[in-house]
């Protein structure tokens, strides 16, 4: 599999000369898988721009949740308007209502002159928890703390894993991180893997602040990265307050704070891996 | 036991932690998985010291019985008939907790159900009655 990422920040886009090197567009990730199938993950404004290629034809999109920052870039992606490529759009449903009924909120006017409706060729699949198999890669999807239905993903071929956990408060349902795997959000997903994609949106002195918000302080992101043990580590869903310079040194704080050996890698704009 | 408690069941245990109400929570395959302080003190133990114990060893930890001291079949434990049947229910029963005490309580269970028709386990609240 390979990873490239479209966008990276968190909670609303943003741009400016402070925010050039981590970027300014909010969550998605392209997954190039065997055959060269495209999955991507969240609908963010980052996928505006990812080029599908004028050869595809079917393309799968995994929504972690429907927060705004993770579907506002839904209807700007070409391929949703284009009726000659497939687009299946795989996400949570609520307790009551489907994908599709979600997403129409905000595909319907007042919000979006183009309705749901209007989209012949776009599938809802509405995603609980459980394994499901999209182009060869082996899904496995579970709720993770973060407010409403959010889901993380455990994405799998052959033999290399990918974890994408864009929003996740691990110590939601556990303040003293690190603790028992058993009840701590999202390690069964993330155990192991060659990669694990990880909010990291608050330092350590903002998350006193913000608890409950859904996201991960420095701490609590080397905890649960030590705990699951991934190969490599990629920041991701940095706050929109955060100048290039603070997530510098973010990311400083975090490499301090890591007790086992793996590899940090800031979440920016156009970075490639190779899982 | 399982890996990792799906995400409703660590949310759970967090709230029943902070309540000061006696909290019992039981994982669908029938293991007591957490009980909060307010409940150690009604069971006169600490959960760490227990730890995960299956259903069918809760009998003789805490020789369950009806109130009035006549022998209890299994399925008239609110708690077991809502993992069995998956819907709330209530009842009061007398037991003796790990410091001696013959306690009666009453016992309220609610299934733990989430999206996908997922049964989770049974959080439980019991208090003592006079009987």
């Amino acid at each position: 599999m390979r990873v490239k990422l479209w966008g990276t920040r968190g909670s609303i886009a943003v741009s400016g000369p402070d925010t050039i090197r981590y970027g300014g567009d909010t969550s998605a990730v392209e997954l190039r898988c065997t055959g060269d199938r495209l999955l991507i993950l969240d609908g963010g404004s980052g996928i505006r721009a990812l080029d599908v290629g004028a050869d595809t034809r079917r393309v799968d999109i995994l929504l972690s949740h429907l927060h705004m920052d993770h579907v506002q870039g839904l209807p700007f992606f070409a391929p949703l308007l284009d009726p000659d490529v497939e687009v299946h759009v795989w996400g949570p449903a609520s307790t009551t209502r489907t994908l599709r009924q979600r997403i129409a909120r905000y595909l319907s006017p007042p919000l979006f002159p183009v309705r749901v409706r209007d989209l012949a060729n776009v599938m809802f699949h509405d995603v609980t928890t459980g394994e499901f198999e999209i182009a060869g890669i082996r899904v496995t999807a579970d709720l993770i703390a973060h407010p409403g239905a959010t889901l993380g993903y455990r994405l799998s071929e052959n033999s290399s894993t990918l974890a994408y956990m864009p929003d996740h408060e691990p110590s939601m349902g556990l303040p003293d991180l690190p603790s028992r795997p058993e009840w701590t959000s999202g390690y069964a997903l993330a155990e192991g893997v060659d990669v694990l994609i990880h909010d990291a949106q608050y330092n350590d002195d903002e998350y006193a602040s913000r608890v409950g918000w859904g996201h991960s302080s420095t701490s609590h992101l080397a905890a649960f990265a030590d705990m699951t043990a991934p190969r490599k580590l990629v920041t991701f869903h940095h706050d929109p307050a955060h100048t290039d310079d603070d997530l510098d040194t973010l990311h400083e704080v975090l490499a301090s704070k890591l007790k086992r050996e793996m590899e940090l890698e800031p979440g920016t704009p156009g970075l490639v891996v190779d899982v | 036991m399982r890996a990792q408690q799906p995400v409703e069941m660590i949310l759970l245990r967090q709230v029943a932690s902070y309540l000061t109400i006696p909290i019992w929570m039981m994982d669908s395959d029938g293991n007591l998985v957490f009980y909060n302080e307010p409940a150690e003190t009604l069971l006169g133990i600490q959960f760490d010291e227990v730890g995960p114990v299956h259903a069918d060893q809760l009998g003789e930890m805490f020789r369950i019985t009806r109130v009035n001291g006549e022998p209890m079949g299994e399925m008239e434990f609110p708690v077991l008939r809502t993992l069995a049947k998956r819907v709330p229910d209530h009842g009061e029963v007398r037991y003796c907790g790990m410091d001696g005490v013959w306690r009666d309580v009453a016992v309220s269970a609610i299934p733990v159900e989430g999206q996908g028709d997922r049964f989770m386990g049974v959080f439980a609240t019991f208090w003592e009655i006079d009987v």
